[in-house]
């Protein structure tokens, strides 16, 4: 029965997902089309001077790119859906491959740093929370604040003079040491360069979380239950334990997922200011070098990321309400 | 005994009690608006030559006639923040303002039907599905980058949530006794939008455009940073910071250090400007 | 519900000695609660003044009163739950010591229990019998569970979340708790408040039966037939004072043995006494007023009542009255 609700629940959001998919495809594929940059000069790069007109015409004819913007739409939609996301000019190779192996690195990256800011966030908004008006609170959520004001980069590049320049502990960027095989690089020396973007990224996923959690606590611990719990002789850590965490941690994991959205954006600006070869760094290429099928892939890519972050965000609140209030239907 | 017990703690508990709430908003108000004040006219005061490249004090560490050190071009950094804080400050107003304006008419136009109501829920969730900075970079690389990039690209992506907010009130406004009335009265839609709606929802919108300020800000930055926003000539907090990327391992900390936390100044100044607006108009 | 043990078997076994002890005295309590309202300046409301108590063991003391009128506040003010912005002062004495903060702390759950009012109470997310037995001291599971099956709640209903459980089983739960405690005082909330009648009158029945087993029972409520059932006396709580103190016997009989105005307009609006309907808008109270709380709704009132506090005097019978005219 329950199963049933929760499988609904997703399969609306599934048929959702792709209507603003499609939505979102159409709308980067008019935009970019709108877009000044001549496809056969970012196809051509840097060879556009050495290309006569003759063979620019046979590119243009091959691509299509006389043919009315429409038709043009339909053509590259049909093979889209088919999952033939074109071929990335830059990295002259196949867009999902493209993606494929950049995302490995980002997952890595976002995953690291989204488990940390989801712990540390979630115990610094607890002790807010609890300790409500005191100093430590106020304390944590100064702390916050200022971080909700504060570019990722920024930290980024602090944590790189910091860390790098000054106390040598980390590599200054990228994701393997410069000139080394592949198959050379150990995983330690992944680990060594994935540390401080890693952290980097946490940091500025802190705040939401910790507030989040914060207000959240404040709310449990004014519930009634509470006041029975302590009517009932409960007090620090044991109430805390029995019943400020079973009821705030779900809601708090919850509104985690539901950062997905920054979570990469963050991921973007960190994997620049550290060069990691993550697909963050391949986006701002792709824009940066108007290879237009691997933006697109992209911008498709990262909705569909934004979209499981949201629906596990959602099952869990399912979850929450159908436990709460067994009865209702959502 | 007993009077003299709870005269004991009567003095104990008024030494916690608070003063006045909402002077201490005003008086906070005031304060932050005009340290912010003082920013920006500077930014407009300082000319072009104070930020000319100066051979003769290149690279130089802060001290008390450089309080954020120079660069590599002798050019001063505290100037070039300010200037920068100024730039960032006036993408910030003009994309800020556009979004609000854009919340305002969508959450009027959501208002008059069901099936527009439908379309700007929808239009909210699609552009809530993307990350904001991937739809930022997007719509900047379909403008060719550039000032008007930015600003367009911000206006663009930050009106969601304060349409939801503007729409949500709007909604209730119209189920309102004297609406009704209006609307019973012959009046055209266009006098109640203007008479009804957009006094109501005035002091909401304010406070919702100083909050998106510090993202409009923020999001400036980023976009500059990675290189599609504003161009390298113009001193941008974005562009300060990612040309002092090629000077960290020199040692030139101050660089990035100064202007970054101009920045994050700025932008908590623009946050506590508008939570305590918020305050102010709404107690609770 | 039919099961509970007969009256007389618990007073074989109670011990006559400490009839006269005062199991739980109150004395001068008052709290002060701040808040803000519009954003202006702090408001400080007492919601609790100059209340009196004084309870035995084995004896039910009824605290009736208006609901608003800070009847659970007053729970909270003896167990030291209070909200954070309230400040209590006063004096309390458990067993003849006083009961400061700290002591508060270590005897509640312990000896001095809450049957909460509102069903919102347990837990949503832990299963009933975790909360049961999570702070009782009682391991043995026979004896959990003949108390389960005093209170009239089954195996199955234990194993749910609080969600799946009625109101009137979620009150049985309380009822199992205070049961299962060793607590001595029981402070019952509202313990009747949203149930049917059947449902009530087994709620009642309880409390008589945790009276029995030596427990001093508050029972706070807004239903003065349902205090009359069971208390042994009537403490008449209006806005955040005790206005009289009566003997159960002298309360039925009405009329002269009430002294206070308020007391008798609610004796008057009992169905069998004429159901004169009279509902005395409670005054804000915040704490620079002066004079008697009822005064603006009193027949009686006279210059002197708005200009002085009536202390709370005590009558012939024991009985006690805060009246300048009784």
């Amino acid at each position: 029965m329950q199963i049933s609700q929760l499988i609904k629940t997703i399969m609306l959001r599934m048929i959702k997902f792709f209507s603003i998919l499609i939505m979102v495809i159409v709308l980067s594929f008019t935009l970019v089309s709108f877009s000044p940059v001549d496809p056969i000069q970012s196809y051509l790069g840097a060879e556009m001077m050495v290309v006569s007109e003759t063979q620019k015409e046979q590119i243009a004819e091959y691509y299509g790119l006389h043919e009315p913007k429409l038709k043009q739409f339909f053509k590259w939609f049909s093979t889209f859906v088919q999952g033939d996301f074109g071929v990335s000019l830059l990295y002259r190779q196949d867009v999902l491959t493209v993606i494929k192996e950049r995302f490995s690195p980002s997952f890595w990256l976002m995953s690291f740093s989204w488990t940390l800011s989801g712990v540390v966030g979630y115990v610094l908004g607890a002790i807010a929370g609890m300790n409500e008006g005191k100093m430590v609170d106020r304390v944590i959520k100064t702390y916050s604040f200022i971080l909700a004001s504060t570019p990722a980069f920024w930290i980024g590049i602090l944590f790189l003079i910091i860390f790098s320049v000054w106390l040598g502990l980390f590599p200054i960027g990228l994701g393997a040491p410069v000139g080394m095989l592949k198959a050379d690089v150990t995983w330690f020396d992944r680990l060594k360069h994935i540390v401080l973007p890693a952290l980097t990224l946490s940091v500025v996923g802190g705040a939401n979380i910790i507030l989040h959690t914060r207000q959240k606590m404040i709310e449990t611990l004014n519930s009634e239950f509470i006041r029975f719990a302590r009517a009932k002789g409960e007090y620090g850590f044991t109430l805390f334990w029995r019943h400020g965490f079973r009821n705030t941690l779900l809601p708090a994991v919850s509104v985690h997922f539901a950062t997905f959205g920054e979570l990469f954006g963050g991921a973007v600006l960190v994997e620049q200011v550290f060069s990691y070869p993550g697909l963050g760094q391949a986006l701002v290429q792709a824009g940066l070098h108007n290879d237009v099928p691997l933006l697109l892939g992209i911008v498709v890519f990262s909705t569909a990321f934004v979209f499981i972050g949201n629906l596990m965000a959602d099952i869990l609140y399912t979850v929450i309400d159908r436990r709460i209030k067994p009865g209702e239907t959502v | 005994m007993m009077k003299e017990k709870r005269i004991v703690e009567k003095v104990k508990q008024s030494k916690t009690q608070p003063k006045s709430n909402r002077s201490i908003v005003v008086l906070k108000l005031v304060g932050l608006l005009s340290v912010f004040l003082a920013i920006i006219i500077s930014g407009f005061v300082i000319g072009t030559d104070h930020i000319e490249a100066n051979m003769s004090a290149k690279n130089l560490s802060p001290s008390l006639m450089h309080p954020f050190g120079t660069d590599w071009l002798g050019r001063d950094m505290f100037m070039r923040t300010l200037k920068g804080l100024n730039v960032s400050f006036q993408v910030g107003l003009l994309a800020a303002a556009a979004s609000a304006v854009i919340a305002f008419l969508l959450a009027v136009f959501a208002s008059l039907n069901k099936w527009f109501d439908h379309l700007v829920t929808m239009m909210i969730d699609l552009f809530l599905s993307v990350p904001h900075l991937v739809t930022l970079m997007l719509i900047s690389f379909v403008l060719g980058g550039g000032l008007k990039g930015v600003v367009i690209g911000i206006a663009l992506t930050h009106w969601p949530t304060l349409t939801r907010v503007i729409r949500a009130e709007i909604m209730q406004l119209k189920t309102a006794e004297y609406v009704h009335i209006s609307r019973k009265l012959g009046k055209k839609r266009s006098w109640i939008v203007k008479r009804h709606y957009l006094p109501h929802v005035l002091p909401q919108l304010f406070v919702g455009f100083i909050l998106l300020f510090p993202h409009a800000i923020l999001h400036e930055s980023a976009i500059t940073f990675l290189g599609f926003g504003l161009s390298p000539e113009q001193p941008a907090i974005g562009i300060i910071l990612a040309e002092s990327m090629k000077y960290l391992t020199a040692g030139k900390w101050w660089l990035a250090f100064f202007p970054g936390l101009s920045l994050i100044f700025l932008v908590a100044l623009f946050d506590a400007v508008g939570n305590n607006l918020r305050k102010f108009f709404n107690p609770n | 519900m039919n099961i509970l043990p007969d009256a007389n078997f618990f007073q074989k076994t109670m011990p006559q000695t400490e009839k006269n002890e005062y199991l739980l005295e109150v004395e001068h309590l008052s709290m002060t609660i701040e808040r803000y309202e519009k954003g202006l300046n702090p408001i400080r409301q007492a919601v609790i003044r100059d209340f009196h108590l004084t309870i035995r063991k084995g004896e039910i003391i009824a605290i009736v009163g208006a609901s608003g009128s800070g009847k659970s506040l007053l729970a909270d003010a003896i167990l030291g739950i209070q909200p954070k912005n309230a400040v209590v002062e006063g004096v309390l004495k458990y067993n003849n010591e006083p009961l400061s903060d700290k002591k508060k702390k270590e005897l509640r759950g312990k000896e001095i229990m809450l049957i909460p009012q509102l069903t919102n109470a347990l837990d949503p997310l832990m299963k009933v019998e975790k909360q049961v037995k999570s702070f009782l001291k009682i391991k043995n599971k026979r004896k959990l569970e003949e108390i389960f099956f005093q209170v009239g709640l089954d195996k199955k209903a234990m194993k749910q979340l609080p969600a799946n459980l009625s109101g009137g089983m979620v009150r049985r739960v309380f009822a199992a708790m205070a049961l299962a405690s060793d607590a001595k005082l029981i402070i019952a909330d509202e313990p009747t408040n949203g149930l049917d009648e059947e449902a009530a009158n087994d709620m009642l029945r309880l409390l008589k039966m945790l009276a029995e087993q030596e427990k001093g029972i508050i029972f706070i409520t807004h239903d003065i037939e349902a205090a009359l059932k069971i208390a042994d006396k009537i403490a008449v709580f209006y806005a955040g004072e005790t206005v009289e103190i009566v003997a159960r016997k002298h309360f039925i009989r009405g009329g002269a043995h009430l002294r206070h105005p308020y007391t008798k307009a609610l004796w008057y609006a009992l169905p069998q006494n004429g159901f004169q309907p009279f509902y005395p808008f409670q005054p804000s109270t915040t704490e620079n007023s002066r004079g008697c709380q009822f005064v603006e709704h009193c027949p009686k009132a006279k210059t002197v009542c708005k200009e002085r506090h009536p202390d709370l005097k005590t009558i012939h019978g024991g009985d006690k009255v805060r009246c300048f005219y009784a």
